[in-house]
């Protein structure tokens, strides 16, 4: 039989922690596979986020940092501009990178780091138990949501992607999502992109990926994904931003 | 041949850091420091280093972990207020082993507080700071001359323990100026001997991946690495306490300052041993290891009677000298904070009621 596909040589043969359903697996194939098609393997430092992928340096195999939560582009800023000749992507999600980490991720962006950023949005935060996330959708029932998110007391979700295309700085913004196949293909060309912006030395690139989380959204895997196209796709619609 | 030059503390600090061959500065403005980050901006470039302005203090120290996390000789310098928000940075850059250097440049507190010189952060200093068990080696320069001397040995104690060296400074020493020789022996790299950075960030061509981190969730992991952290601040308890001593052979009264506390410290003893009275000094250099050594010959010899520890806090350093003399010694303290500086006569007032005792 012949073997079409296989696993990218970026990512180890390990077992993974996710809860079935998540797309962080997805994800973090989809990262190692991109970066396998660029043969940039050897030059490639990641730094990882705080919260459920925080042990990403376990499924890549490649030069990693950790980072404080909501630190990671003022650590990968340092790192590139320390290294401009290697190539230096954040994964983060949407704790990490809209709420505690807005901050870092406003100014990075502003000052136009070379950088790549996979920003994983999920809706909720998942490693803390399913509280509400700054892109926790309107009426979202989450365990400090318990009514669902109420715009006049919890604010509304935060369009991070649409936030910093408004900034010179950045270069390229594009909203994807792991729903279905030609998604996932549609995700991989979009991270694709990111990372040869960076090699090209074009500027901030960010990818914002739709991902679930059936464990806290408190679905089956199935049901999370018709939500994901159904409901959360109208909040944050897909497609290229900037 | 006079090679001297007038320069701030702050900019002494600055200085020399880039002879130390700092490659990264990382900063966010707050006085009184702001003096460093302005040379550090016009400086540092021309010297080949990366200079940022931070947009906060979280920021800045978080940049000075990447650049360490990537191999370079990196720093960032801040005041009270603005250190406290770094001790976040900090706990990870201690927990990652990451050579580093920060610069506090003390000023009152708590909370906003003024801009005055004090030495109310030495527990924050000495003590960890941030969450964790972890120490932060710390060196506390007492002029404008040694801000500039002490800089090569902070990022050489950095990269030889991977560890946060914190150099302890304040707004008196950093904003007056003195005459110091750029050329002076100490002020040169001594870099020899120290540890290739193998574990550094530089992409994974031709060995396996780098991964810096300070998360262990396997059971145990955590408290493993935690007895290597111990280990090695054994080692630098051991081998890096550093202290000046002044006049102490005969003294009755010996004097316990630090930094600028020092000088004027320093300046009463002066006065006194004039007068014929038996007054000496002791001056940590490194906080933390606190010199401990020092108190320990001292306190066989038939003159002393007792120290005198003298602060810009309300008493935070006369914790360690107690620690070092183990209740056999007679401490009394001297102390004022918010602004208020101990004046030279204020000292000798003191010394000289504990001579009649």
């Amino acid at each position: 039989m012949k073997k079409i596909i296989k696993r990218p040589r970026a990512l180890k043969d390990v077992p993974t922690h996710y809860c079935p359903g998540c797309g962080h697996g997805i994800a973090h194939r989809l990262v190692a596979e991109v970066i396998d098609d660029l043969g940039i393997r050897e030059k490639v430092i990641a730094v990882a986020p705080v919260g459920c992928a925080v042990i990403a340096y376990d499924y890549w195999d490649f030069d990693c940092s950790e980072a404080a939560h909501g630190r990671a582009l003022a650590v990968a800023t340092a790192i590139k501009r320390v290294r401009p000749e290697n190539i230096v992507f954040t994964y983060q999600g949407d704790g990490d990178l809209a709420a505690i980490g807005a901050n870092e991720t406003l100014h990075a962006a502003n000052r136009g780091e070379n950088l790549t950023v996979i920003f994983i949005n999920n809706a909720i935060y998942g490693m803390t138990g399913g509280q509400m996330a700054p892109t926790t959708l309107l009426g979202q029932t989450t365990v400090t949501t318990p009514d669902g998110r109420i715009s006049q007391i919890h604010g509304y979700p935060l369009k991070i992607s649409e936030i910093l295309a408004t900034l010179p700085g950045v270069k390229y913004v594009e909203r994807v999502s792991l729903t279905s196949p030609p998604e996932i293909i549609k995700a991989k060309i979009a991270i694709k992109q990111a990372f040869k912006n960076q090699m090209d030395k074009i500027g901030f690139s960010l990818v914002e990926i739709l991902s679930a989380c059936p464990t806290y959204w408190g679905m089956s895997a199935n049901d999370a994904l018709s939500w994901m196209k159904g409901t959360m796709s109208k909040e944050f619609p897909l497609g290229r931003i900037k | 041949m006079n090679d001297k030059i007038l320069m701030s503390g702050n900019e002494a600090l600055a200085e020399g850091a880039i002879r130390a061959g700092c490659k990264f500065y990382a900063g966010y403005p707050i006085t009184p420091q702001n003096e460093l980050t302005a040379y550090m901006a016009v400086n540092l470039p021309k010297a080949g280093g990366i200079f940022i302005q931070a947009e906060s203090e979280l920021a800045a120290i978080n940049m000075v972990f990447g650049a360490a996390a990537a191999g370079a000789r990196a720093m960032t310098s801040s005041s009270s207020p603005g250190i406290s928000l770094k001790q976040e940075g900090i706990s990870y850059i201690a927990g990652a082993e990451l050579p580093s250097v920060i610069i506090n440049v003390m000023r009152g507190g708590p909370g906003l507080g003024n801009i005055s010189p004090s030495q109310s952060d030495y527990f924050q200093a000495t003590r960890g700071g941030g969450h964790g068990d972890y120490h932060c080696l710390v060196l506390a320069p007492s002029s404008v001359q040694e801000s500039l001397d002490l800089m090569p040995l902070a990022f050489n104690l950095a990269d030889k323990y991977r560890t946060p060296v914190m150099v302890l400074s304040d707004g008196m020493l950093g904003q007056m100026m003195e005459p110091v020789s750029v050329h002076s022996p100490q002020s040169t790299v001594h870099s020899k001997k120290l540890p290739e950075k193998k574990w550094a960030l530089t992409g994974c061509r031709g060995r396996k991946p780098n991964v810096v981190k300070s998360f262990y969730m396997q059971e145990g992991g955590l408290e493993k690495f935690n007895l290597s952290l111990q280990k090695k601040y054994s080692e630098i308890r051991n081998k890096e306490q550093r202290f000046e001593m002044t006049n102490v052979k005969d003294a009755e009264v010996i004097i316990v300052a630090y930094g600028i506390m020092a000088r004027i410290a320093k300046s009463a003893m002066q006065d006194l041993n004039n007068a014929g009275r038996k007054v000496g000094l002791i001056r940590p250099v490194s906080l933390w290891p606190f010199p401990k050594n020092a108190f320990r010959e001292i306190e066989k010899s038939k003159h002393f009677k007792s120290f005198l520890v003298v602060e810009m806090s309300y008493g935070q350093m006369i914790e360690d000298v107690l620690l070092s003399v183990a209740d056999k010694s007679k401490v009394d303290f001297l102390g004022r904070s918010g602004g208020g500086i101990p004046a030279e006569a204020e000292i000798i007032d003191k010394l000289k009621k504990i001579i009649r005792r």
